[in-house]
Parts: C-alpha cells; sequence; structure tokens
C-alpha cells in the first residue's frame, strides 16, 4: 500500500463567552434570566466563602486535610447548572460548588472532611454519588449509570468529574471509550486547573490539549474556558442536548488554574513560581463573572456585601452544626463501624464488633449469642 | 430432575434469573453472540437480546466498573471476566467501590452485582489460564466469595448470588465445567450465601475444601474407608466470605482433627483463615496440628506440569494419614 493520508472528520472547538476584563461576546450569550445570572453569581460566591471558611476550620484543627476549590466554581456551577436534579452527578472532589448546588447539606460536607461517613451520604431526591477519592475511577460508574439509563429508558444524563491528572490513568480510557460504545448520554468534565499535585500537565500528556483526547473515542471534545462560567454553561448544556438526542457522551476540556495548594497538606512553593500564579489570577473566574455581572447593571459592591454577609451566616449556622452533629453519640458511636459494610451483619463481624465492645468495657451492649467462640477450659477433651 | 454438568447449570441459573427478574443483565467479553468462550451464556442474547445480553470492550476494569455504575442505577449486572486471571485489573473496582459504597454511604448506595469468572488450573490451559485467587478477595472487606464444587449447587449459588444485595465474586472452578454431570430439580434452588455443607459424615477427621478440590477429597475419604476404615468427615465450604466458621468447628471439636484443601497458594490464603478460627474456637479439641494442603506458593506451572502442583487424591489421603498418625 502506498503511502496515503486518510481523513477525519474532526475537529476541536474552542468556546469562551466573557473575557477577563467582563466583556461578553454577544453571539454567544446564554439566555439566562437577571434572576439566574444573580443565583449563579451568588452558589459561586457562596462556595469560595465556604472554601476560604474550610481552610481556618482545618488550620485550626477543625477538619482534616482538604483539597481547596477555589478557581474551580466556574467550571462546577456552569456544568451542574446546565442538568436537572433528576440527572445524576457523578463527582471526584474538587467540585465543592456542585455539591452545594445539589442541594448537600453543608454540615454533611464539613463532616466528611471531619472525618465521617455520614459526610459520604447522598441527600434524598437527587441522583448523587459522593466524593471519589481514587482519581478516575468514577468514570466508569458515570458510563455504566448511563448504559443503565439507555437500558430502562431513561432520558437522564449524568455529569462527571474528574482533573487532568486523571487522564493518565486507565479508566480514565476505558470510562470514555465505555460511553462511546455503548452511546451513554454522559457528559465527561475535565477540570483542567494543569497541575496533578506537584505534576504540570505536559508531565501527563503529549497533547497540547484534553479535548482533543475525543477524537480517538469518536466522541465530540471541546476546549472550554474553564474560567468562564456563561462557557461552561454553553458547552455543557449543547452536551445534554446532544446526549438526550441518543448521540451520547461529550469530552469538556475545561482549562483553569489551580489556584490553591492540591490539599491543605500541599506545599506548591516547591514546584511553581509566583509569577505564574500572579499571570493567572487575573483571570480568576469569580472577578470575571462579576465584572460581567456589574456591566450589565446587576450587581454592585452593596449587594455583593448583603450576598457575603448572608452567606457567611448560613456558614456559621452549618458548622455550629456539624460540630454538634460530631460531638453527638450517634456520630461518635465506634461500634458502627460493623453495621454497614452489608446489608446483613455476618457473623465474623459480630465476633469483632463484641471484641472491639470488650475492649471498651461495654461487651454487655453487644449480644453474646453473637460470638461462637467457645468456653475453652470449660469443655476441652484434653488439657482442659 | 434433569441431569447435566455445571456449564450448563450455571447457564440454566443465569436464564432463570433473567426470566424472572428484568433487572438482570449479563456484559462482558465475547458472551453475546459468541455466547462466552467456555459456553456459559448460551442462548441467552438469542433469548433476551442486545439490551440484556451484550459484548463489551475488552476491558476488565471497565466491564466491573460500568457494573457498579448500573448496579447503582437500579439493574443487577452478572459481568463475565473470562478468565480469573485477568480480574486483577478491575481489583481496584473492587477494593475501593464495588465493596465500599454501601459501608461508606451508611447504606444509601449500594451495589447489587455479580463478577463470574472461570477460575483454577487442571485443563492444560496457557499461562495466565489457571490461577485461584479467591483469597484476594476474601480479604477485601466488603465483598462475598462463593465457589460451586459441581453442578447442583453450582446453580444453586448463582441464584443466591444475583438475588444477593450485595457485591458477590463468584469464582467457577473450570476444570468441573464438563467433568461430570449430576440431578439438578426442576425447580429453582437458592444457597444460602455463608453456608457450608457437610457432604460426607463422619467421625475420625474432618476434611476441609471448597471448589475443584473437593473432588480428590470425596474421593480420599472413600479410600480412606476401604483401606484404613476410617470415617473421615468432608466439608464443602462453598462460602468463602462470609465463613460459615460454625459448621467446621463443630465437625473438629467432634473429630479432633483436620485437613484443609485447596488449589490456591497456601500462604495467607483460605486454609490459613480456617485453621486460624479452629485454633481461635476449638484448640483443646485437637488431637493433631490441623495440615493445610494447597496450591504451592509459586505460580501455577505451565501445564506441562501443574498436575504436580493441584492436590490431588494421593496428597489428601497421605495428609489425612498424616495426621491420623500422630
Amino acid at each position: 500500500m502506498p503511502r496515503k493520508e486518510l481523513e477525519f472528520d474532526y475537529t476541536v472547538e474552542t468556546l469562551s463567552i466573557v473575557d477577563e476584563e467582563g466583556n461578553v461576546d454577544k453571539a454567544l450569550e446564554p439566555k439566562l434570566s437577571d434572576k439566574e445570572l444573580l443565583d449563579m453569581f451568588r452558589w459561586m460566591l457562596y462556595s469560595r466563602r465556604v472554601d476560604e471558611r474550610q481552610l481556618n476550620l482545618q488550620r485550626q484543627g477543625r477538619i482534616g486535610t482538604f483539597p481547596q476549590s477555589t478557581g474551580h466554581e466556574a467550571i462546577g456551577l456552569g456544568s451542574v447548572f446546565a442538568i436537572e436534579k433528576s440527572d445524576w452527578f457523578v463527582p471526584a472532589y474538587r467540585e465543592l460548588v456542585c455539591f452545594l448546588y445539589r442541594g448537600w447539606p453543608l454540615e454533611r460536607l464539613l463532616l466528611y472532611w471531619a472525618g465521617f461517613e455520614e459526610g459520604a451520604v447522598p441527600p434524598e431526591g437527587v441522583n448523587d454519588l459522593p466524593i471519589c477519592v481514587p482519581v478516575a475511577s468514577q468514570l466508569l460508574h458515570a458510563s455504566g449509570i448511563g448504559m443503565a439509563n439507555n437500558i430502562k429508558g431513561e432520558n437522564k444524563v449524568v455529569l462527571t468529574y474528574f482533573g487532568d491528572g486523571s487522564s493518565s490513568e486507565g479508566d480514565f480510557h476505558e470510562g470514555i471509550n465505555f460511553a462511546a460504545v455503548f452511546n451513554a448520554p454522559v457528559i465527561f468534565v475535565c477540570e483542567n486547573n494543569q497541575f496533578a499535585i506537584s505534576e504540570p500537565l505536559h508531565k501527563q500528556t503529549r497533547t497540547k490539549t484534553i479535548a482533543q483526547k475525543a477524537v480517538g473515542y469518536g466522541v465530540p471534545g471541546v476546549r472550554v474556558d474553564g474560567n468562564d462560567v456563561l462557557a461552561v454553561y454553553v458547552a455543557t448544556k449543547e452536551a445534554i442536548e446532544r446526549a438526550r438526542k441518543g448521540e451520547g457522551p461529550t469530552l469538556l476540556d475545561c482549562l483553569t488554574y489551580r489556584y490553591t495548594p492540591h490539599t491543605t497538606a500541599d506545599d506548591p512553593k516547591k514546584y511553581r513560581s509566583d509569577e505564574e500564579a500572579q499571570k493567572w489570577a487575573k483571570r480568576e473566574p469569580l472577578i470575571r463573572f462579576a465584572k460581567y455581572l456589574e456591566k450589565k447593571g446587576l450587581l454592585n459592591d452593596e449587594k455583593r456585601q448583603k450576598m457575603e454577609t448572608e452567606i457567611d451566616e448560613e456558614i456559621k449556622e452549618a458548622v455550629k452544626k456539624m460540630e454538634t452533629l460530631a460531638k453527638s453519640k450517634e456520630l461518635m458511636e465506634p461500634l458502627a463501624m460493623f453495621d454497614f459494610l452489608y446489608a446483613d451483619v455476618p457473623v465474623h463481624l459480630e465476633v469483632q464488633k463484641h471484641e472491639l465492645a470488650e475492649s471498651l468495657g461495654r461487651a454487655d451492649e453487644v449480644s453474646a449469642k453473637s460470638n461462637p467462640q467457645r468456653s475453652i477450659a470449660g469443655t476441652a477433651k484434653r488439657g482442659g | 430432575m434433569a441431569e447435566m454438568n455445571m456449564a450448563k447449570s450455571i447457564n440454566l441459573a443465569l436464564f432463570e434469573a433473567m426470566e424472572k427478574d428484568s433487572r438482570v443483565v449479563v456484559l462482558g467479553q465475547d458472551v453475546g453472540v459468541d455466547e462466552g468462550v467456555f459456553r456459559i451464556t448460551e442462548g441467552l442474547h438469542a433469548k433476551f437480546g442486545d439490551k440484556r445480553v451484550f459484548d463489551t470492550p475488552l476491558a476488565e476494569s471497565g466491564i466491573v466498573g460500568t457494573s457498579i455504575g448500573m448496579a447503582i442505577n437500579g439493574l443487577l449486572p452478572v459481568a463475565e471476566i473470562q478468565f480469573a486471571g485477568f480480574d486483577y485489573y478491575a481489583y481496584q473496582q473492587l477494593e475501593s467501590h464495588a465493596a465500599r459504597f454501601r459501608n461508606r454511604t451508611r447504606g444509601r448506595v449500594t451495589v447489587p452485582m455479580v463478577m463470574r469468572a472461570p477460575s483454577g488450573a487442571g485443563i492444560r490451559a496457557l499461562e495466565h489460564h489457571s490461577e485461584s485467587r479467591e483469597a484476594i478477595y476474601c480479604h477485601t472487606p466488603g465483598l462475598k466469595v462463593v465457589m460451586p464444587s459441581g453442578p447442583r449447587n453450582a446453580r444453586a449459588l448463582m441464584h443466591a448470588a444475583i438475588n444477593d444485595p450485595d457485591p458477590v465474586i463468584y469464582y467457577e472452578p473450570k476444570a468441573l465445567y464438563r467433568l461430570f454431570k449430576e440431578e439438578v430439580p426442576d425447580e429453582i434452588e437458592v444457597m444460602p450465601i455463608g453456608k457450608a455443607q457437610v457432604v460426607r459424615p463422619g467421625s475420625d477427621i474432618t476434611i476441609i475444601s471448597y471448589g475443584a478440590t473437593m473432588r480428590p477429597c470425596l474421593e480420599a475419604a472413600e479410600l480412606l474407608m476401604e483401606e484404613d476404615g476410617v470415617k473421615a468427615e468432608v466439608i464443602d465450604l462453598l462460602s468463602l466470605m462470609p465463613l460459615d466458621t460454625e459448621t467446621f468447628v463443630n465437625s473438629v471439636a467432634k473429630t479432633g482433627r483436620a485437613v484443609v484443601v485447596h488449589e490456591g497458594p497456601r500462604a495467607c490464603g483460605v486454609a490459613a483463615e480456617v485453621v486460624s478460627r479452629i485454633n481461635e474456637n476449638v484448640f483443646l479439641y485437637l488431637e493433631a496440628p490441623v495440615i493445610r494442603l494447597t496450591g504451592y506458593d509459586v505460580p501455577v506451572p505451565y501445564f506441562s506440569k501443574e498436575k504436580f502442583y493441584i492436590p490431588d487424591t494421593d496428597k489428601v489421603v497421605e495428609a489425612c494419614r498424616k495426621t491420623l498418625r500422630f
């Protein structure tokens, strides 16, 4: 066979709607009401304030290590704002704003970082999964959920999140490939913040974008300005429309910067420069969206101040609730660790529960019949 | 009653479960039109169609990971991994997710799925096609692990696995697929997971095993009776997690001697757990140390020498005699 060039009908689109100065591209501006736009801003601001408050709580030792999400509000909210309550939300771990928007009580989210499984329990009324720590592994759950939607004939879409580092994992490939092959209605949102802890994007991939990886799966890939909440919203909305029409998955590569350390346990000074951070600081999503809203006459300092005061009050209440719950007998019950692993507690776990109860001086609280150990001294055949 | 082999009885169980409950779906590499490389999914695609019996991309993590998603979204997936030697790709999904969702969401999100895979040696297969690694999954809190030893219990265990509200690893000793036939009743039997069976009563020694090594254990018991007049009690564990401690502990309390037999490697294997539980519960009833007769702690040799690795009837007889002589 001679050398030939095969032609493919693939392109990778980029999308940006509001620039750093808050100027909007009128042709691309989504039709959102003033109320919706202000709501979006409020959710983003709420998430930002929570992130800042969490940092204080962590420094004071009132919660444990957590991954900060400052700067990720546009990606999270722009995408989650485009789905319905009955759709599915399959998160990674930097989507604080999505959890808040989906109705997870803040005290519950705080409980997770304070070391309680109860913080991972999704609220009633939404199809949400909890935080997923092993990166990219959740993408397969999203694809499976989407495949089940097709099998059951339900027109619900699945929104799932991952970082640029996750794109190196096998489950990233398998997740998108399964969704593509089975035409599953899944929107894969890459929060491309250009860092996997210390490793910059070029140490994860040789490609210029994450979006172009979509080409390999035969699905649309869009490079989105991840600091522009309207661009993320429009790209997600379009992906959802395709998915609901039965056109399968989309990969959204939303570019931002990790404005914070990876987690509260990380020190980025070791691996990146202040100059770089400063360059990105002016592209930051809240500043930009605020400028846009100000230009539209929807937001001013006074309004923002009022929002912040209200939000801070809500956060204060939630922290109080979390700390009350964290001290409650029910949540502090160590014996509960055995109760939720299986639908029915198997005998060996009853035995171990009894063992822990005994070591706590509470053996009488756990039924002795659950412990099949024989009384060795009393019944031994020999040596007894 | 119909007589059938184990390949057929597992197939029958899948067919019955799919007919009974439209939430049951079967997926994996080659399970559709090709009906599985061991023909375990024979007739399913023809009967239930693409939506319920489907070929997947060749990716074990993908097969198990999407099964988890489907289970969360209301289906009851039965995922086939073509050979157990390839399910390590899926281990992350099993350990981090299938086994944990219920616990970490305090029961809100659950994963009722089955991962089934042909396991074990003895069919002169290629490298990586003969492993017995069930212990890995027993060591993974949140999973259940079962292994049938014949046509009748294979069908009953498959029904139990599909009905179970938690993820079940169902390992099929592939050497038994077409080795022998057994009467299987017309009505559906469901065997509770977590119960062992005394398959041959006896009073002198307890032989504890499961899966493919049940046959040599039963043959050994017969030989011991004929040649030595020894009455061996034989226990089929069937469920490896949870493990039915009571059944084997009661037996050992009676016999005072035990041999634990399996094909998988010895170190940290199922037998190690069984022996520990014997020690914890009935140590002073023992007349002799409990022997573990298992695969050696080496990879299964290529098939020219695999028979030296697998515990066979002679080895079981020898281990029992050693225990009885102590």
